[in-house]
């Protein structure tokens, strides 16, 4: 039911500038993820949100209201943390009961009772109401974080990093079961994690971070299939993309290392040495494919093979569909699908 | 090089079973994974084969040789680590050089081994330095090298990757497995990790709850789970697994879609379950195909852009959520109904009393 | 081990990594002994003391000495009164006969003695409980708010201050008492509790901050950082979810000022004299009155252990973990 908006913000903690005029704006009901690794400023880029920092220069504006100087307590967001965010002292439904309790807010208790029980119903938590909160599994706990952030309906949902303490099978079931709830619910969520595939399959739009700086803005698809960067390119998509040097000798392009060929239209805007960016799954293995190479290592991931194709000097990798039996060592051929190839210049910029 | 038996082997602390009776021949030169959630028993069999945890009972051979109650340094096994062990007051180079120096090897061959290593592991400009100052995935790489230069029977590997980032780990899975194709060394991979565990084993052992579930290769636990503990824990997501009611030759589902499974199956349900039953439909979720005609229809919960391609999380009804993989391109809309139809090879069925896989007969 | 013996003939036990598993009833038995006989040698002194300071006079100075007597409270009530001595001839037994005796009173007419009134060791003892107490609700207060604000604010000069409040430890109590001496003479703090509980509490106040610290900085920012968010003040922040994660360390922290202060012998001799005089320094002086009254002391010295084990055995659960989780780790 709100929008944020950062403008500018920066933030420095002695020498380190752990933001560096960072501006974004999650919409209305948006989905907003932000992707970046460790160290990235993510989690400070939160902690400023929420007021827990003060930025040095910048400002945060909650539907248009600029709010620099208010508490915590003031701006009606939610937070959840990777881990310790529920209270130990407390049972579970005290833990959700305790923002509802806030002084600001302090809602009779049969109210109380009645929003927690029809969270609770959501997030299938109802049989935990009683515990305490020691006694929940990982996942459990998450739920009722989430549960707690709920409850009170705040104008920004905040989530730092809350899956990631959580075993692969229930990251993917309460990844879905949270995109879901965001968008029944319609809370404007502001979420952080370095997971990729987290990010692709949630958000509806991506902020890329790196060191303190806002890479790239875009829908899943935008940062996909049109990275700004190599740094993008890398960080988004699993097998990682395959980088490798170019050159442009009398209107073709080799590939250095892997001593392939290979011929571009409308290529004139290019320079003669770059950097090609190709998706494995646009490396398709085919017996009349024009290029030749020799199988490495193959790795079956079960709905797709990772093949490692070493071409002379270079490697290349190829996702093919389905588990495949290959050798290691044999010949193979292979067609590299024009259409969707990235060409990032000598500052890995995309071009 | 080595072969690895495992017979009867049993682990109990006190009264619980941390590995039930376990059998299993580990080839020589083959790279077999032990996965399962944690305190599944995993780590304790490896530690068992390692002897730096003894059996309850069993015996394990190596090469024949029963080895149950030799000490570690008596087996001829290298093991690594998940947090590396490395000694941080030793350089790489002494740290890589420790296990030779320990079987009093000399020193022209120490130096010409430690280099050896060193090249195959691209850490050549490490080894002046202290494992301290290193990123994890080198010493990972320093570590590997230290087990690689005794030119050990065979290696353990306890989650050797579960530290590091998943940038990392990638890479790490590929050169792991690039070394195991070209040192055939019998290795014992231990991960909670699916992914990892298909991408490097040549035989998995899925286990949970100090038992085995199943054996086999990467297509075997994949397409032919034997469970519904093993459909469900491999693959990301998991197979798709659906309570549905069977009766003359059809399956009707949750939420009212009636699918009529091929005839193999058809007598192998009425064979092994009788009419009138309930049965566990078990399918991929790159086996759906979305299709025109209503098949099998849902209403789309959720929309999962997966990079390459496309996840759709159905609802059949309130309780029954099946995920389907589909290509990009197509956009659905929350609560659109889609219907699809499964690629017949791919369709599995479990009993769900027993949650065993049914044997198309 | 269901393995048959002769499956496994060449076992080497030396080698064995594991022995855990070998853990038979036998070792476990001979563990048990063991802590048994290590307590009890631990134990003798304390036992002494207990058995003698429920002995008789006589039996006290009887040699060799009795192990089986007759228990008797004369320590204790001898502790606790003032006496004066009753002959046959100044009508001990008309005083016998009197009906508004209490049981105490015939113990010690038994000796001859009759009581007049409590002893001041009564008002010692006193002393010594609202000093140590108050002392020591003070320290742990103080300590506990300290230990906050260093952990989790930036205080200017941080590490200078800790080393600063740690460095007030580093003087041997004895080597101040003559400055703090003429200090308090001068304020007019000498022999006062006031002034005692001043110094204890300043004086435990270093190491309870820095316990206290080791606890604080444990529990995570997140759960207070949650609070803000959901609309609480810092302070409430503060007394709803930090207090109560505290609880073993306030624990921990509280036994260790509480034995400082009750056994603090040094300051107490120095700086008091009669009204304020706490028990340690006033059990030496039972030694004076009329021969060496051994059940006497030893009844002075176990009613001063008991008030801390009784404490420390309240505290049991939270201590081990305190001490294991707090201070020792930095």
């Amino acid at each position: 039911m709100s929008e944020l908006t950062l403008q500018n913000i920066t933030k420095k903690f002695g020498a380190i500038t752990a933001l560096d005029d960072v501006s974004f704006t999650v919409k209305d009901n948006e989905f907003f993820v932000l992707l970046g690794p460790t160290g990235a400023g993510k989690s400070t880029t939160l902690r400023v949100v929420c007021g827990l920092e003060k930025p040095d220069s910048g400002h945060v504006l909650l539907d248009g209201v600029i709010c620099d100087d208010s508490t915590p307590a003031d701006r009606d967001v939610a937070i959840v943390f990777q881990q310790y965010s529920l209270y130990p002292t407390m049972t579970v439904y005290d833990n959700m009961a305790f923002p509802l309790r806030a002084p600001g807010r302090r809602l009779p208790e049969a109210e109380i009772r009645q929003k927690i029980e029809a969270a609770a119903e959501k997030l299938r938590i109802t049989h935990l109401l009683k515990r305490k909160t020691v006694q929940l599994s990982g996942g459990e706990m998450q739920r009722v974080s989430i549960g707690r952030a709920i409850v009170r309906r705040p104008r920004v949902f905040l989530m730092d990093e809350p899956l990631s303490n959580l075993d692969a099978k229930l990251r993917e079931a309460l990844r879905a079961e949270l995109k879901h709830l965001q968008k029944v619910e319609g809370v404007t969520t502001l979420f952080v994690t370095h997971d990729q595939i987290e990010a692709l399959t949630m958000a509806d739009r991506i902020g890329v971070l790196n060191r303190g700086r806002l890479i790239q803005v875009g829908t899943p698809e935008d940062i996909y299939d049109r990275p700004a960067n190599m740094y993008v390119a890398k960080l988004v998509g699993s097998p990682r993309i395959n980088l490798v040097s170019a050159e442009r000798v009398d209107g073709v392009f080799r590939l250095t290392e892997m001593g392939i060929e290979l011929p571009l239209e409308d290529s004139d805007h290019l320079p003669d040495h770059f950097t090609l960016g190709i998706r494995p799954e646009d490396v398709h293995l085919n017996p009349e494919g024009k290029f030749s190479g020799e199988i490495g290592i193959t790795e079956p991931l079960g709905v797709e093979t990772v093949v490692h194709i070493h071409s002379q000097e270079g490697e290349i990798v190829s996702l093919a569909s389905g588990l495949i039996q290959l050798n290691f060592g044999e010949p193979v051929r292979f067609d590299i699908n024009r259409d969707h190839l990235h060409f990032f210049n000598s500052q890995g910029d995309r071009i | 090089m080595a072969t690895i038996e495992l017979r009867d082997v049993v682990k109990k602390f006190g009264d619980k079973y941390a590995v039930k009776p376990m059998n299993m021949t580990i080839q020589d030169g083959e790279f077999v994974v032990l996965l399962g959630p944690s305190g599944c028993g995993k780590t304790t069999t490896l530690r068992m084969i390692s002897g730096l945890e003894a059996v309850s009972s069993g015996n394990i051979f190596l090469n024949g040789k029963d080895v149950t109650w030799a000490h570690p340094s008596a087996r001829d096994i290298a093991y690594v680590f998940q947090f590396y062990a490395l000694y941080p007051h030793l350089t790489v180079r002494d740290n890589i050089a420790f296990p030779l120096q320990a079987q009093a090897v000399k020193r022209d061959v120490i130096e010409r081994r430690v280099k050896d290593v060193s090249n195959l592991l691209k850490i050549k400009h490490l080894l002046k330095r202290r494992p301290g100052g290193l990123s994890g995935g080198d010493q990972q790489r320093v570590a590997l090298a230290r087990a690689l230069v005794r030119h050990p029977a065979a290696f353990l590997m306890d989650e050797p990757l579960g530290a590091l980032d998943a940038d990392f780990r990638e890479t790490m899975r590929a050169e792991i497995k690039a070394l195991h194709v070209a040192q055939k060394a019998t290795t014992v991979y231990v991960t909670h990790d699916q992914i990892e565990a298909m991408a490097m084993g040549d035989r998995i052992v899925v286990m949970s709850n100090a038992s085995v579930q199943q054996i086999g290769t990467p297509a075997e636990v994949y397409h032919s789970p034997t469970n519904l503990f093993v459909a469900n824990f491999i693959g990301s997501p998991g197979m798709n697994l659906v309570k549905c009611h069977y009766q003359g030759g059809k399956l009707t589902l949750p939420g009212g879609s009636v699918y009529v499974p091929a005839e193999g199956w058809q007598k192998t349900l009425d064979h092994q379950l009788g009419d009138n039953q309930t049965v566990v439909l078990g399918f991929r979720p790159e086996a759906a195909r979305v299709s025109g005609e209503p098949k099998i229809s849902a209403d789309v919960f959720l929309v999962e852009m997966n990079g390459s391609n496309v996840l759709l999380d159905l609802h059949l009804d309130d309780d029954n959520i099946v995920r389907i993989r589909t290509n990009r391109g197509v956009n659905y809309g929350l609560g659109d109904t889609i219907n699809f139809d499964l690629d017949p090879q791919m369709v599995r069925f479990f009993n769900p009393s027993t949650e065993a896989a049914l044997v198309m007969e | 081990m269901n393995t048959p013996k002769s499956k496994r003939p060449e076992v080497n036990y030396a080698t064995r990594v594991d022995k855990v598993t070998f853990k038979s009833k036998l070792t476990r038995n001979l563990k048990a002994i063991l802590t048994v006989i290590i307590a009890f040698i631990v134990l003798i002194p304390v036992f002494w003391m207990a058995a003698t300071s429920l002995k008789s006079r006589a039996d006290a100075v009887a040699a060799p000495p009795k192990v089986i007597f007759e228990p008797s409270m004369e320590g204790f009530i001898g502790l606790l009164t003032q006496r004066r001595q009753v002959t046959a001839a100044q009508g001990l037994e008309e005083i016998k006969q009197d009906p508004n005796l209490k049981w105490y009173d015939r113990v010690m007419l038994n000796r001859g003695q009759q009581i007049v009134g409590k002893s001041e060791y009564v008002g010692y003892l006193k002393n010594s409980a609202i000093t140590a107490g108050i002392s020591t609700i003070l320290s742990v207060l103080f300590g506990l708010f300290s230990a906050y604000a260093f952990s989790r604010f930036k205080v200017a000069g941080k590490g200078d201050l800790l080393f600063f409040i740690l460095s007030t430890r580093m003087l041997p109590p004895i080597v101040v008492t003559i400055p703090i001496f003429l200090l308090y003479r001068q304020l007019g703090l000498y022999d006062t509790t006031f002034g005692l509980i001043i110094l204890y509490t300043v004086f435990n106040l270093s190491f309870s901050v820095w316990l206290m610290q080791g606890f604080i900085d444990e529990i995570p920012r997140e759960y207070e950082e949650a609070a803000l968010v959901d609309g609480y003040s810092r302070l409430q922040a503060f007394f709803k979810i930090v207090l109560p994660q505290t609880i073993t360390g306030l624990a921990a922290t509280t036994v260790f000022c509480l034995i400082f202060a009750w056994n603090e012998y040094a300051f107490a001799v120095m700086l008091t004299a009669q009204k304020a005089r706490t028990a340690p320094p006033s059990i030496p002086s039972v030694l004076g009155t009329g021969g060496i009254e051994w059940a006497q002391i030893a009844a002075g010295a176990m009613g001063f252990l008991i008030p801390v084990a009784i404490v420390t055995f309240a505290l049991r659960n939270y201590l081990l973990r305190g001490v294991t989780f707090g201070a020792v780790r930095r």
